[in-house]
């Protein structure tokens, strides 16, 4: 589904990352882990091209994607959601997920002006589409509030609801734990793999471990901006390299 | 020949303009670096100074020294007011509101001027006369020599107290990441109201110097704090030497322009140029691009 | 904080037209305006409703950009004058038919909007500010230079009234009539774009372009679509001026004209349709009432734009409502 090949980035003088490649298989879900400043949330930005590698190219299904904007990589069906819960914090919970619906409607600024025929046949359907989202995510009843009075939770949630309605190929999720209680852990867990079911490729960066090796498939661990390691959970696991990595050497 | 010496001519009056711009370019700069604020009410510290030191002498019959010095010392006074009344109630404010109440107070304060003083124009007297001294062809009034002194001492003395002193090289720190200064201990809203003295104080000094040569009122900080910015974003926003030499072009550069092609188009000139600067290369002519982290 | 909390429905935008309040406004908003000069019975202060019409337009466009886009623009200023000076040239000058002209213009200034947004709207915040206030003044420059086509600082005179076969608009009634005629279909546009599909994307960017990007949504030429259109809004006000004045000159187009465009919008309410119109109405009449104290109107938007800024972001048109809200709570039921 994804492939990141030989993926560098430096800032000014600091080599943030440097030689990462590796695949992610379509319909799984692969954990991207590591300590504190190994480069996971930076790798993302440039996964959905918010600040271009200095080196190497991502590949979506095959296809070249490194110099396409996050506008674009979106519409080719790469989404993701940020660490810091990155809300319309003014708009209510359903036009936020209608913001995600924006790709898959045409309307443009005429005929949003003058209500075409088409454009509020076009706005009653997304708005449907929009609610039975919120509804898949568990915060229908939530429509109409501020989406920046939500708590962090249900801001999860509603995050994951937007990214899902743009109908992603690929979902990245940047730490979709931080923040949450372990009941809401543990519902998201059931979340994230239903995502997966229903044939949304998920890549995710995480800290909660015991989330991780519950839902991931296969594991990548960076480590200083480096791969460390590749496998699945239980190999990660066992890995020495990687004990060593978060716990320091003995 | 003739055509020569008129070329030397522009560009001596280019150059002392151009210090001006130099120096209102340094106080953005300073602003800026310490809290990613563009005041735009730098210019009217600029007119504020010209203001103050020409009523302090038809007023307050004041000799020339007390007035500059009434002039800067009055000057700082509104800036520091500006900056606890304005600025600082607009805690993590977005660049939007701070656009906003920068130019809030820039009005404020132009009207309050035109209220109180009028708007008539008014010029100040030179500080050492006005015989003409003839250079290479061209006359030079003791007013430019004036400019250039005070501007190279300014240059000289920010160079000193930014690097080599434990406040400047804190307000660098500052400067560079805000949260690490705080952390080490810099009292950052100590420093950011440090920035407004040093740079309202820089602004009326430079309106001080210019008002005998261009006569002042009411409304000329707008276009002096334009080509003041102008000459800070040729020199990429930094305080050091690349404004300096962005408000030295521009004042050339504007000079030449409206003496050989027409005097109307003078300002455009400025902004032709910042809109290039900003279009083409963001970053200052005298920069390498770097990459900005998101 | 409980995790149970009931969050109750907020009416965010206060400009939803779909709901039948919001028609509703709309309409009684109408009427109001078709009725207002009944009881002045055509005098002076028609006139200065005329001004609010157009000042109502400028602040619209405005708004669309600065408070719904989150894009400031210091140069507004620059496209009403390019609509006043388009039509006032074209038709005395080339005596080109008055409506022609001003579709003309209209089309031609949106076009070098969107031309000059490329370059424009790459920049962010103050840098944004200045580059516009930049493209400001050379056009306040250009009106001043190019003599022998606007006439210079003394003006352009002789402009025609706008007529319908020999139906003349050369009247305060009529031209009132006239402004208000677009200014209303002007909002009506406005409310419906910006509760759309386009409408909640420039909210997006406004709050955050990174994740509007992410979510698919094309920033840059959003960006620049709005900027053309407030461009679009600001020439046809910049058009109907110059036909209701029938005489125009540079200072009518100077930076100070951006800045009262700023206070209105601020004043009224950031990403509020009614509130461009509430603001233009502000403060077109109060200079008018002030009269006495000429020169006291730049001190008093100095404040305003200060105090507003700090204490009521949100505008009169939030404002008031959140004031009176204060004063008489009703009891909120729970469902």
């Amino acid at each position: 589904m994804l492939r990141l090949s030989g993926i560098g980035k430096r800032f000014g003088g600091l080599t943030a990352l440097q030689e990462i490649s590796f695949r992610v298989a379509p319909a799984s879900i692969t954990g991207i882990i590591g300590p504190n400043g190994a480069g996971k949330t930076t790798l993302f930005n440039i996964a959905t091209g918010i600040y271009p590698p200095t080196e190497g190219a991502v590949l979506l299904e095959g296809k070249d994607i490194s110099a396409l904007p996050p506008e674009k990589r979106a519409r080719l069906g790469l989404v993701r959601t940020f660490q810091n819960i990155e809300l319309f914090g003014k708009m209510t919970v359903l036009e936020n997920v209608m913001v995600g619906l924006h790709t898959q409607t045409k309307s443009g600024i005429f005929a949003c002006a003058f209500r075409m025929p088409w454009q509020l046949r076009e706005e009653r359907s997304i708005r449907e589409r929009a609610k039975r989202w919120l509804d898949f995510v568990g915060i229908a009843e939530l429509a109409g509030v501020e989406a920046g009075k939500l708590s962090f939770g249900k801001g999860r949630l509603l995050e994951i609801a937007r990214a899902l309605a743009l109908d992603p190929k690929l979902l990245l999720m940047d730490e979709p734990a931080a923040g949450l209680n372990s009941k809401e852990t543990q519902e998201l867990a059931k979340l994230i793999k239903s995502i997966r079911d229903r044939g949304v490729t998920v890549a995710l960066v995480e800290h909660d471990m015991d989330l991780v090796m519950e839902i991931c498939d296969s594991l990548v661990v960076l480590n200083l901006g480096s791969m460390l390691a590749e496998g699945t959970p239980k190999e990660i696991q066992d890995n020495p390299a990687v004990v060593t990595a978060y716990l320091g050497e003995e | 020949m003739e055509f020569f010496n008129q070329i030397t001519q522009y560009a001596i009056s280019g150059l002392s303009t151009g210090a001006i711009y130099a120096l209102i370019g340094l106080s953005f700069a300073i602003i800026f670096n310490s809290t990613g604020i563009i005041n735009f009410a730098q210019g009217e510290f600029v007119m504020l100074g010209g203001v103050l030191a020409i009523v302090s002498i038809t007023a307050l019959h004041l000799p020339m020294p007390a007035a500059v010095a009434v002039a800067v010392v009055g000057t700082t006074a509104v800036g520091l007011a500006f900056e606890r009344l304005a600025i600082r109630p607009l805690k993590n404010a977005t660049p939007l509101s701070l656009i906003i109440v920068t130019i809030g107070a820039s009005i404020l304060i132009r009207g309050l001027v035109m209220l109180i003083w009028g708007k008539d124009t008014k010029a100040l007297p030179p500080f050492s006369g006005d015989t003409p001294i003839e250079v290479a062809g061209a006359t030079i009034l003791p007013q430019h020599l004036w400019i250039f002194a005070v501007t190279l001492l300014v240059i000289v003395a920010s160079r000193l107290f930014f690097h080599h002193t434990i406040t400047g090289k804190a307000m660098r720190a500052c400067s560079f990441n805000r949260r690490a200064a705080s952390l080490v201990g810099i009292g950052v809203g100590r420093m950011v109201l440090l920035s407004f003295l040093i740079s309202s104080a820089l602004g009326a000094l430079a309106g001080v110097i210019i008002a005998p040569l261009t006569m002042t009122a009411y409304d000329v900080g707008v276009m002096l704090g334009l080509k003041g910015f102008c000459a800070a974003i040729m020199g990429g926003m930094g305080s050091g030497f690349g404004t300096v030499l962005g408000g030295l072009i521009l004042g050339v550069l504007e000079s030449l322009g409206a003496g050989l092609i027409s005097s109307g188009y003078k300002d455009a000139i400025a902004f032709f140029i910042l809109l290039l600067i900003l279009f083409v290369r963001p970053q200052g002519l005298f920069k390498k691009g770097e990459t900005d982290r998101v | 904080m409980s995790p149970h909390r009931k969050l109750k429905p907020d009416s965010l935008n206060p400009d939803t037209p779909s709901s039948p309040q919001e028609k509703l406004k709309f309409l009684v908003f109408s009427l109001a305006v078709l009725a207002a000069p009944w009881p002045l019975a055509g005098g002076y202060l028609t006139n200065v409703l005329i001004f609010v019409g157009i000042n109502s337009m400028l602040a619209l466009g405005l708004n669309l950009l600065l408070g719904y886009a989150g894009q400031i623009s210091l140069g507004q200023a620059a496209f009403f004058g390019l609509g006043a000076y388009g039509s006032g040239v074209l038709t005395t000058r080339f005596a080109m038919n008055p409506w022609l002209a001003m579709a003309v213009v209209a089309v031609s200034v949106a076009a070098f909007a969107f031309a000059v947004g490329f370059p424009v709207l790459r920049l962010k915040g103050h840098y944004l500010a200045m580059a516009t206030l930049g493209v400001g003044v050379i056009a306040h420059i250009a009106f001043n230079e190019t003599v022998d086509l606007t006439g210079g600082p003394s003006g352009l005179s002789g402009i025609p009234n706008l007529a319908v076969g020999s139906f003349q608009f050369d009247s305060d009634l009529k031209n009132y009539y006239l402004v208000w005629g677009f200014a209303l279909v002007a909002v009506l546009l406005s409310l419906n774009l910006v509760d759309s599909r386009v409408g909640r994307a420039l909210r997006a960017i406004h709050d955050s372009e990174v994740a509007a990007r992410v979510m698919g949504v094309n920033a840059r030429l959003l960006k620049v679509q709005v900027f053309a259109l407030s461009a679009l809004l600001s020439a046809l006000a910049g058009s109907l001026y110059c036909h209701v004045m029938t005489f125009i000159s540079p200072t009518s187009f100077s930076f100070h004209v951006s800045i009262e465009l700023l206070t209105m919008v601020v004043i009224g309410g950031l990403g509020s349709v009614y509130g461009s119109i509430l603001g233009a109405l502000l403060l077109t009449l109060l200079p008018e009432m002030l009269r006495a104290f000429q020169d006291f109107d730049i001190v008093f938007y100095g404040l305003l734009l200060i105090s507003m800024t700090i204490y009521l972001p949100g505008g009169l048109v939030r404002g008031i409502p959140a004031l009176f809200r204060r004063l008489w709570p009703v009891r909120r039921s729970h469902a």
